[in-house]
């Protein structure tokens, strides 16, 4: 690497304005995986999709998290409710140079559906893939949709690997290019079986998880037998483990978050905490900043996802006091391997007298 | 011509709700879930709140009795299996074909009554502590799923056990256990509603074919 700006690290050396290449070992083009293989503490977040066919408000909502952040989770329907795609905003941020996330659930699509995805996403040059079960539909705005669950986080993981290593389908068909991928998996260390949890981590190991994020991590003592029985089966070397955190806006909140939705576990510390203070919200958010600062020390933590649900412009805040990033300043416009040719084109339609008839198109091929 | 349009059911809300409209936006601190909840049309007879798997079957004691005993029954399977391999010539001189039917008839009740099976026709229960996988309402071959209850039981069916919490338990009594840590591929639907067993068997026997070396028998 030719370092004339030391700043930015992750450019091509031809030029800003081309696509990263990946580097040796390396399964993406994308900059999470780079960050995240330098030892350097990540920081992800996730984008609460719009309800909207504006592509501005994707692009107002992924402004907030400007330098501050690695990778942006483009959630795909979470808690069964209705939003703008995850392949449509992924769509945006990479037209945008952003880095996203993409995530994949199993409830809504089928093993044909998800590897069309798969190949559609790594095009637009999507480098990192999520790969979730999904909560049932019961939980979400639609509870008489049909769940599909065709496949597992498991059986997708283990599918979306075999398109990038095999370069095949699951039905053993070619593909001309496989996608360049960087795979995660989600991991909830906070329910039960427990002494499972660290194993099953193992199984998506197995399958093909390269980085994972957690579920919202409010009980540091239990995170931390987690990551010893990982430590100890050897599984904090083979996957970077990014800790699920955020703010909670106020203990009312902690509550029905506690009762409603499934796979989050709240202790009743954290809640007679936020009750005792005085502003719950900066309450909340300083909670948020303890918790990182306490797991950023457990070995085998490789970085934080902050999912601030409603709060996102806290974000910035709150990595800022953390002081997780150390001064180093995440994001910059990530080139996409077809930007030149999409430029080219567009200047082409600009500048060009073209003929517009269909009748003189017919002529002039003549 | 006006009676021969067709009339959307869905962008009026359903059929048999005439009149019935989309039900109104969520207001702030309420999900639109909970509104969604609470407008669906009124009638005398309103299901248990239960996903339609649940509805289909009873209780689950025999099922947890199955998993308690997964040793015994590990046991059981392993000398069953034998007995089927054995049976092999059997089978293959009558042709697999006509024995479908009865066996497929036993086995969809035995396993039935034992596991609540819901005939994939690719079995794993040897690989999942006896809990069969496709009693779980998102049917995970690799589970449990991050949404598990504190107390153990099921996101979907909160009164139900979840099914990869009971593997995990039952799997630690067999002698074969570990079988759990292998990554279940995605189940092939075309073959629901066949006999598993059949298919076990004519592959071991394929496999103790292969084994043989094609030396003559």
């Amino acid at each position: 690497m030719s370092d004339q700006r030391p700043i930015q690290r992750d450019e091509n050396p031809e030029g800003i304005h081309l696509p990263l290449e990946p580097l040796p070992g390396h399964t993406s083009r994308g900059r999470l995986e780079r960050v995240l293989r330098r030892g350097e503490f990540a920081v992800t977040t996730e984008l609460n999709p719009p309800d909207s066919a504006d592509p501005e408000d994707v692009y107002n909502r992924a402004k907030v998290f400007d330098g501050w952040v690695d990778a942006i989770n483009a959630v795909d329907a979470s808690g069964a409710n209705c939003h703008m795609s995850s392949v449509g905003i992924c769509a945006l941020l990479t037209r945008m140079g952003y880095a996203p996330i993409m995530q994949i659930a199993c409830r809504d699509k089928n093993r044909i559906a998800i590897q069309g995805d798969v190949l559609g996403g790594a095009a637009m040059g999507v480098a990192n893939m999520l790969c979730l079960t999904g909560d049932g539909v019961q939980a979400g705005d639609q509870p008489g949709a049909k769940p599909v669950f065709d496949l597992d986080s498991i059986s997708l993981l283990e599918t979306i690997r075999i398109m990038r290593d095999n370069g095949k389908f699951l039905s053993g068909r070619k593909l001309t290019t496989p996608p360049q991928l960087f795979l995660g998996a989600a991991v909830n260390p906070f329910a039960p079986p427990y002494d499972f949890r660290p194993i099953h981590l193992g199984k998506k190991i197995a399958a093909g998880a390269q980085f994972v994020q957690s579920q919202y991590c409010f009980d540091v003592p239990m995170f931390k037998t987690f990551m010893q029985k990982a430590r100890d089966l050897g599984f904090t070397e083979k996957v970077f483990i990014l800790v699920g955190v955020g703010p909670l806006a106020s203990a009312k909140t902690a509550k029905w978050i506690r009762s409603n939705v499934p796979g989050i576990h709240i202790p009743d510390a954290i809640i007679k905490r936020l009750e005792g203070a005085q502003d719950q919200k900066a309450e909340g958010k300083r909670l948020c900043i303890d918790i990182i600062n306490e797991v950023k020390e457990i070995p085998g933590v490789s970085g934080v996802h902050v999912m601030a649900y409603r709060q996102e412009e806290y974000v910035a805040e709150i990595v800022d006091e953390s002081g997780v990033l150390k001064g180093r300043r995440p994001w910059k416009r990530e080139a996409r391997a077809d930007d030149a040719l999409v430029a080219a084109r567009l200047d082409h339609l600009l500048h060009d007298n073209i003929t517009e008839t269909q009748v003189d198109m017919v002529k002039t091929a003549h | 011509m006006d009676s021969t349009q067709p009339v959307s059911t869905t962008a009026k809300g359903p059929a048999s709700a005439a009149g019935e409209v989309a039900p109104p936006a969520a207001a702030a601190g309420v999900t639109q879930a909970t509104i969604v909840k609470k407008t669906a049309p009124k009638s005398d007879y309103k299901p248990a709140d239960v996903s339609p798997q649940r509805r289909v079957q009873r209780s689950y004691s025999v099922r947890l009795w199955s998993v308690r005993h997964s040793r015994a029954l590990e046991w059981f399977y392993g000398r069953f299996a034998d007995t089927f391999l054995a049976l092999h010539p059997l089978w293959k001189g009558i042709g697999y074909g006509r024995v479908e039917a009865p066996v497929k008839f036993v086995e969809k009740r035995v396993k039935g009554l034992m596991f609540d099976c819901r005939m994939c026709g690719q079995c794993i229960l040897s690989s999942t502590g006896m809990s069969c996988p496709m009693n779980c309402p998102k049917q995970l071959r690799n589970g449990p799923c991050g949404g598990v209850r504190a107390n153990g039981n099921c996101e979907v069916e909160p009164d139900m056990p979840c099914v990869w919490v009971k593997a995990w338990e039952g799997s630690r009594n067999m002698t074969k256990g570990d079988a759990i840590l292998n990554v279940q591929k995605p189940v092939d639907q075309s073959l629901r509603e066949t006999s598993a067993w059949l298919r076990v068997t004519a592959q071991a026997a394929a496999v103790r074919e292969a084994a043989k070396g094609g030396a003559p028998s």
